[in-house]
């Protein structure tokens, strides 16, 4: 057993496959943030239009396999429609991996911060709008800072959820990340297919578990005192 | 001259429940005017219409002359010159006691730091919380915290002040501290309207009483008019429950 792993880690550089999941976690983390604030947004705004544009986003990209937005970001935004971030294949094929993860995320982004949004009191955004502050200024200022402070364990699954989804990113072509390794291996290796397994799943249960302990350690630390 | 406040067959539905009914006040500029009534009585409701934290389904209100907008830039202008005062204090709780009161100064009225951070201090100490100026709200009792919600709605310098129900949720040794604030406010002259419970209050600042009941105003007079000689049957029978003991 032993042997065999340190024969895999040996013909494969398996650091360096993780290290392409937490980049392309840590990208779709940013975008998906942003892009999910201003969903959120949109969906508390006073313009109705805009609530509705961000209620059909969500729920579509919410039901949406994360596979075929994959596969379409790379057949259909960049083989149909021609959409392309790079001449180099390989970091072409990231980015529009990054884009497919953080469409997808921000869905979830969006519902997580609602959800922080409902911890806070009605009379927090009445008290804004009576002291004359408009919508913006009420959502930077009140609503929003103790919605993110409210959603912290929300965003923190959400954030697991993607670790894990960045592996979705193979069907993306993006050949160097770990399932695409995996596969690899497990190819070449057949007779150690338990340690391929084991390795990569402790690995991402190695990621993982601080994420979670961070998250919950913030939660408390951050939650509002009312 | 107009009255500062003035709502003129005032409507409002939730659902089938007609909450208020042809309401037609008058407030004039430096009046204190204390709302009383049963409770669901729609006097709540009144005073956050004026303010257009509810909408009405029909009537008109003036401040100043001037109808309520609707939402938008100019209903944010409109609610900077009317103070609101909450049963449930609803002060930031992402921010300290110094950011609650020079928030709206710096962000609407576009005050510079300094300067709101001076007026908030000169308001803290005029409610008697500026020892408390860097704490959270959660680090405040109750009625620490409604005398700074007072202090910031007097930060923008309103024309009017809405009272809904300011000692309800207070515990009963610190309604006092609160009422003494509202008290002094009324004698330097603000003009204020008040929902409240606080009999002694309305007898003792209150230059008009309204009393409401199933979303009507039935009686309006001066206080010593109103306890001694009330004119409506529901007002006689109010009165009765509350001034017993």
């Amino acid at each position: 057993m032993m042997e065999s792993f340190l024969m895999l880690f040996a013909q494969y550089d398996i650091p360096r496959a993780f290290l392409v999941n937490i980049e392309l976690t840590l990208w779709s983390a940013l975008f998906s943030m942003v892009l999910g604030t201003v969903l959120v947004m949109m969906r508390i705004s006073p313009i109705s239009s805009l609530r509705t544009v961000a209620g059909g986003y969500v729920e579509f990209f919410k039901n949406m396999p994360l596979t075929i937005i994959m596969v379409f970001m790379v057949l259909g935004a960049f083989g149909q429609l021609k959409l392309s971030f790079s001449d180099t294949f390989a970091t072409n094929f990231f980015w529009l991996a990054v884009t497919g993860l953080s469409l997808y995320t921000a869905a979830f982004v969006c519902e997580s911060l609602r959800s922080g949004i409902n911890t806070v009191p009605l009379g927090q955004a009445e008290a804004a709008r009576a002291l004359g502050l408009g919508f913006m200024q009420s959502a930077t200022e009140i609503i929003l800072p103790q919605a993110f402070r409210g959603s912290v364990a929300p965003l923190g699954n959400t954030l697991i959820a993607l670790l894990k989804n960045s592996t979705v990113a193979a069907a993306a072509s993006v050949s160097t990340e770990t399932s695409s390794l995996m596969s690899e291996m497990i190819e070449y290796h057949p007779d150690v297919i338990v340690s391929i397994f084991m390795i990569f799943a402790f690995g991402y249960v190695i990621l993982i578990i601080p994420i979670g302990m961070l998250t919950t350690y913030l939660s408390n630390k951050l939650a509002v005192r009312r | 001259m107009h009255p500062l406040v003035e709502l003129t067959h005032v409507e409002k539905h939730y659902g089938d429940l007609h909450v208020l009914k042809d309401i037609n006040l008058k407030v004039d500029k430096g009046e204190v005017l204390v709302v009383v009534g049963p409770s669901g009585s729609g006097k709540s409701t009144m005073c956050r219409t004026i303010n257009r934290l509810e909408t009405i389904d029909s009537g008109d209100i003036r401040i100043d002359g001037k109808p309520l907008p609707q939402e938008g830039k100019e209903l944010a202008n409109l609610r900077a010159e009317v103070g609101m005062v909450f049963q449930s204090f609803n002060l930031f709780a992402n921010k300290t006691i110094l950011e609650n009161v020079t928030l709206a100064p710096i962000k609407v009225r576009h005050m510079n730091k300094k300067e709101a951070e001076d007026l908030a201090m000169d308001l803290l100490a005029r409610v008697g919380v500026d020892s408390q100026a860097n704490k959270m709200p959660s680090q405040l009792s109750g009625g620490q915290q409604q005398r700074v919600a007072i202090a910031r709605a007097l930060a923008m310098r309103p024309k009017v002040m809405l009272f809904d129900e300011p000692t309800s949720a207070l515990d009963p040794e610190m309604v006092n501290e609160v009422l003494d604030v509202m008290v002094e406010l009324a004698h330097e002259g603000m003009t204020m309207i008040c929902v409240t419970h606080e009999m002694g209050f309305a007898r003792k600042v209150a230059n008009r009483v309204v009393f409401m009941a199933d979303g009507r105003i039935l009686e309006q007079s001066s206080p010593d008019e109103f306890f001694e000689n009330p004119q409506t049957d529901r007002a006689k029978d109010f009165l009765s429950k509350i001034l017993t003991h």
